[in-house]
């Protein structure tokens, strides 16, 4: 692709995501339009897709709602309605796709714990 | 009417303040020289002649280097003149720079369409085809019938059939200019535009505003 045309798209990693993996339990504030005002919506669950693609990459996060209801919700990484992304928790996975999470819940859905050094700060 | 030359660099994909994503073609728009001014009085009709990427030399025949070198200007690959009724804002020699343009502007944009080749009937004017099973044999992307019999025992002209597709000019009208940067010489618009990745385009202010 031509120098130029990447220049355009300014692939910077958004500041307001931390890295993140397939596995970990992240709380997402999103603003959302609801009606004539913006708020900041929480969304909290596993990310169980990175799709990579320049402009056009997002991950998705599924949690489960009301009555046990799955929901999976996706969200571009250069969005600016990304406002912030928390990583609670990395869980131990070996793929990088969890569409497997997809036919379970409760107890069969939980994923180990990977536990992480975090450099003293 | 103003107008520039320039090269599609392709497609891709901005967001906007709010969030929305918005699907962009970029454009390397100029710089342009303005090399000849037609008027009424000399030519039977008014238009300027614009110039768009300066190249080598010995690209050029002698003719086509000797009358820009006439008028101090370098050696440009591609010629276009844009047709308009008034040439008085105009100097031979001047340059015209992608800031013509600004965000929100509505632009017509002419391009040599990619060549499909000789295209039937499915691909090149979006017929059904047959049917893909029950006994179907050599009909699946056939045109079906092409008129009626005896009368008029002939078929109309202009009926839809394959043939040659694509590499044709073709103008996409009123594409919204979503971002210009004079700097580096792009012109982002919303949309497609005709052609392929470095294919030389034509920008013109929108005709239907």
């Amino acid at each position: 692709m031509s120098e130029l045309l990447k220049s355009v798209e300014r692939l910077e990693p958004n500041p307001n995501i931390p890295p993140l993996a397939p596995g970990d339990t992240v709380r997402v504030h999103s603003r959302i339009v609801e009606g004539d005002r913006e708020r900041i919506q929480l969304v909290q669950g596993v990310v169980i897709r990175i799709k990579k693609g320049g402009p056009a990459a997002s991950f998705t996060v599924r949690r489960i709602g009301a009555h046990g209801v799955g929901v999976e919700r996706t969200f571009p990484f250069h969005s600016p309605r990304v406002e912030k992304v928390e990583v609670l928790r990395h869980g131990k996975v070996r793929r990088a796709k969890l569409y497997f999470l997809r036919g379970r819940g409760g107890k069969s859905a939980r994923l180990r714990e990977r536990r992480v050094e975090t450099p003293a700060e | 009417m103003k107008g520039l030359l320039g090269r599609k660099l392709g497609m891709t994909r901005i967001f906007d303040e709010s969030g929305k994503v918005i699907p962009v073609t970029v454009i390397e728009a100029g710089p342009c020289y303005v090399t000849q001014k037609k008027t009424v009085e000399s030519d039977g009709y008014s238009a300027i002649q614009i110039g768009f990427e300066e190249t080598e030399q010995r690209k050029l025949t002698r003719p086509e280097w000797m009358r820009l070198k006439k008028v101090n200007l370098p050696p440009l690959r591609h010629l276009r003149e844009l047709r308009m009724s008034d040439v008085s804002g105009y100097e031979v020699g001047q340059k015209l720079m992608v800031d013509l343009f600004k965000p929100g502007d509505k632009v017509d944009i002419t391009g040599l369409s990619k060549g499909r080749g000789f295209a039937g009937v499915v691909k090149r004017h979006g017929f059904a085809g047959g049917p893909a099973t029950h006994g179907q044999s050599d009909r699946h992307r056939a045109p079906g019938s092409i008129g009626s019999g005896t009368t008029p025992g002939r078929v109309y002209k202009g009926t839809r059939m394959a043939g040659h597709m694509g590499n044709h000019t073709s103008t996409v009208q009123n594409l919204q200019v979503v971002m210009v940067d004079p700097e580096r010489n792009l012109l982002l618009v919303r949309g497609a535009v005709p052609g392929a990745k470095n294919g030389l385009v034509l920008i013109r202010e929108a005709v239907k505003q």
